[in-house]
C-alpha cells in the first residue's frame, strides 16, 4: 500500500447528513471518518443514558450508516471509523449491527473502543490521588464533584489501530481525540508503532487528522474569500491521501463545490489551536510550525513536515457538571432607533419579571444587527431593524420557565414595530458546564473489543 | 503611512478553547507578515477586545503559514456551555479583528493579496 485515502464526512453532531454519502460515493476512499462529539455532547449523552441505558450515542450515525449500506456493498474494502459511540459505544455498535444485518452485511466486523468513561471509577481515581484539578482555573474538583454528569478521557489512536488490525471494517469509539480517528487507520496501514521511533509520523498524521476533523472547514467553509463562485451549496468534504512517510495531499471529490487552497488549509491548521508548536494529543505533541503547504494542483494542497514535539504522560479529561438552567428568546424590533428600542424592550422584560419577584443570576440583552455580536468592539450602527435577544441563566428551573413566558406580552405592550413572535416560547435547557483536566495515562485503560 | 483594515493584508479564523478563544491572523505575503510582527502585538489585540475583558492575550508565531495565533484568555463569558452571548464560541472574533484599522506604508502593494497563492504550483511527486 503506497497511500491511504481518508475522508471525513462529518465535523460535528448536526453536520450535513448527505455529506458522508456523497463523500463515500465519489471520494475513492479507503477510510471514511465521522466525528460527532463536541466538548459538551458527552454530557447530553450521559444524561440520556442515565434515563435509558440503551441510549447515549450519536443517533445520526445510524441514519448515515443505513444510507451508506449500498455503498458498503459496492466498496467492500471501505472502512468507517467514528466516535459516534459517545457514552455508549456498545449500544451504538449493537444497533449498527442491526442496520448492517438488515442490509445483508451481517459479515462486517465491528470493533469497539472503550475505556474513556471515567465516571464509574471517579471516586477511586480521586482516592488514588488523581486530583482532576480544573486546567483553566486551578479549582479543585471537590467544588463540583456532586454535580458531575460525565468525565471522559480523550483516548488516542492505538485502540483504533488495534481494532482495524483485528479485522474490523467499522470502528466505533467513545471519546477519542478528534485527530486520532485519522491517526489510527494510518498507524495500522503503515505499521507505525506508538513509540518514540514513529513520533514524527504520528505528528504528520495528527496534522492530517486535525485538518479534516471539522469537515468542510478545510474545503471552503468559513474561508474568508468564499462567495457565490465557491459553490458551497455542493461543498466537497476533505480527503487526505497520506504516504507511509507522513506526507499527504488534501483535496476534495472531483466535481464538488468548495475550494482547497493554501488559505483554506492554513486557516484550518490554526483553528482552535493554542500554541501551534505544541498541539497536544494523546498520540503525540505535534508541532504545526514545521508544516509546509504547497498548492500542487487545482484544489489540491500538498502538506509535508509536521514534526513531533515530544509526548505527554497524561490524557486530557473533559468533565461536565450540572450548572443550572438557561433560555434565550428573540423578538424583532423595527423602525427608527430600532436598536435603542430593542435594548429598552429587553430591560422592560427583565423589569417586569423583577416586579414579579424574579431576578436572575445572569441575564443578557442583545440588539443583533446593531453590532452586539462582539459588543463594544464592532462599530454600532442604527439599523432599520434588529433582533432582540434576551438570555438568562439561573439555578432555578421554574424561574427560567417563567422568563420564557415574558416575550409574547411585548408584542402588544412593547414598542411600535415589534414583531417576530412566531416560534412560541423558547425552550429551557439544562446547563452542563465544562471542566477540563488532566489524568496520568497510567490511570486509564483504553481497550478494544470486537462485537460478537 | 495610511490606515487600512487589517483585512487588507491578512485573513484569519477564530474559535474556542473552553472559555478562551483563539484568533489566527494570516498575512497574505511575507512582507505583510514581517510588518505584523512589529505592528500587531498581543497588547494591540487585548486593547481591541477590551470590552470583552480578556484576562490576558498571548501571541504565538506560525511563520510557516505567515500566521500569528492570538490566544484570548477568559474572553467567552463562560464558553460554549454557559455563555449567554449569541456567539458563545468566538466564531466571529476573527472578522472583528480583521476590521480593525492598522497603519501601513502608503505603498503597501507588497503586503496585499495577490493571485499567486491560487495559481498552480509545480506538481507534487505523489500526484
Amino acid at each position: 500500500m503506497t497511500t491511504l485515502r481518508i475522508g471525513n464526512g462529518c465535523g460535528f453532531w448536526g453536520d450535513s447528513l448527505d455529506a458522508p454519502i456523497r463523500l463515500a460515493q465519489t471520494g475513492r476512499l479507503d477510510v471514511l471518518t465521522l466525528e460527532y462529539l463536541a466538548e459538551l455532547t458527552m454530557s447530553i449523552l450521559a444524561v440520556q443514558k442515565a434515563k435509558d441505558p440503551s441510549t447515549g450515542y450519536a443517533t445520526d450515525f445510524l441514519d448515515v450508516l443505513q444510507r451508506l449500506t449500498p455503498i458498503l456493498r459496492e466498496q467492500p474494502k471501505l472502512k468507517i471509523v467514528t466516535n459516534a459511540g459517545g457514552m455508549n459505544p456498545r449500544a451504538c455498535a449493537a444497533r449498527a449491527r442491526e442496520v448492517l444485518t438488515a442490509a445483508g452485511l451481517a459479515d462486517r466486523r465491528i470493533g469497539i473502543v472503550l475505556g474513556d468513561d471515567l465516571l464509574p471509577s471517579l471516586e477511586s481515581l480521586l482516592a488514588a490521588g488523581h486530583r482532576l484539578t480544573n486546567l483553566d482555573t486551578g479549582e479543585p474538583i471537590e467544588t463540583v464533584k456532586d454535580r458531575i454528569v460525565s468525565a471522559n478521557a480523550y483516548l488516542g489512536a492505538a485502540p483504533i489501530a488495534q481494532a482495524l488490525a483485528a479485522g474490523a471494517e467499522i470502528v466505533i469509539t467513545g471519546r477519542v481525540a478528534d485527530a486520532s480517528l485519522t491517526v489510527g487507520p494510518l498507524a495500522q496501514a503503515f505499521g507505525w508503532g506508538f513509540d518514540a521511533l514513529h513520533l514524527d509520523r504520528l505528528a504528520a498524521a495528527t496534522v492530517a487528522g486535525h485538518l479534516i476533523e471539522c469537515g468542510a472547514q478545510a474545503t471552503g467553509g468559513l474561508w474568508i474569500h468564499a462567495d457565490e463562485s465557491t459553490h458551497l451549496e455542493n461543498v466537497g468534504y476533505p480527503i487526505v491521501e497520506v504516504s507511509a512517510d507522513g506526507r499527504f495531499t488534501l483535496a476534495k471529490p472531483e466535481g464538488s463545490g468548495g475550494v482547497v487552497n493554501i488559505e483554506t488549509v492554513a486557516e484550518q491548521l490554526l483553528y482552535e489551536v493554542a500554541d501551534p508548536a505544541r498541539y497536544f494529543t494523546p498520540d503525540v505533541t505535534a508541532n504545526f510550525t514545521t508544516v509546509h503547504l504547497e498548492q500542487a494542483g487545482p484544489n489540491i494542497v500538498a502538506v509535508r513536515g509536521g514534526t513531533a514535539n515530544g509526548i505527554t504522560d497524561s490524557y486530557k479529561v473533559s468533565a461536565a457538571y450540572r450548572d443550572g438552567y438557561m433560555a434565550a428568546g428573540t423578538l424583532v424590533i423595527t423602525g427608527p432607533h430600532a436598536a435603542e428600542k430593542a435594548r429598552l424592550s429587553g430591560a422592560i422584560l427583565l423589569d417586569r419579571l423583577r416586579q414579579s419577584g424574579l431576578t436572575f443570576e445572569q441575564s443578557r440583552v442583545e440588539a443583533l444587527g446593531s453590532g452586539d455580536v462582539v459588543p463594544g468592539v464592532l462599530t454600532r450602527v442604527d439599523a432599520p431593524e434588529v433582533v432582540l435577544r434576551v438570555a438568562v441563566k439561573d439555578a432555578r428551573r421554574a424561574a427560567v420557565e417563567r422568563f420564557t413566558k415574558e416575550f409574547a406580552p411585548l408584542v402588544t405592550s412593547g414598542f411600535a414595530g415589534t414583531t417576530g413572535y412566531t416560534t412560541g416560547r423558547p425552550p429551557v435547557r439544562e446547563v452542563f458546564a465544562y471542566w477540563p483536566a488532566l489524568i496520568a495515562k497510567s490511570a486509564v485503560q483504553p481497550r478494544m473489543e470486537m462485537l460478537t | 503611512m495610511i490606515q487600512v483594515p487589517l483585512s487588507t493584508i491578512a485573513h484569519g479564523r477564530s474559535g474556542d478553547k473552553g472559555n478562551h478563544a483563539n484568533i489566527a491572523i494570516l498575512a497574505y505575503t511575507r512582507s505583510g507578515y514581517d510588518w505584523l510582527a512589529t505592528h500587531l502585538a498581543a497588547d494591540d489585540v487585548a486593547k481591541h477586545f477590551a470590552p470583552l475583558a480578556p484576562s490576558r492575550v498571548e501571541r504565538f508565531e506560525a511563520e510557516n503559514v505567515l500566521g500569528f495565533n492570538f490566544l484570548l484568555y477568559d474572553v467567552l463569558a463562560g464558553g460554549a456551555s454557559r455563555s449567554l452571548r449569541i456567539d458563545t464560541q468566538g466564531k466571529t472574533l476573527a472578522l472583528a479583528l480583521l476590521q480593525r484599522l492598522i497603519e501601513v506604508p502608503a505603498d503597501h502593494a507588497r503586503m496585499r493579496r495577490t493571485g499567486e497563492r491560487e495559481a498552480q504550483a509545480p506538481g507534487w511527486p505523489n500526484q
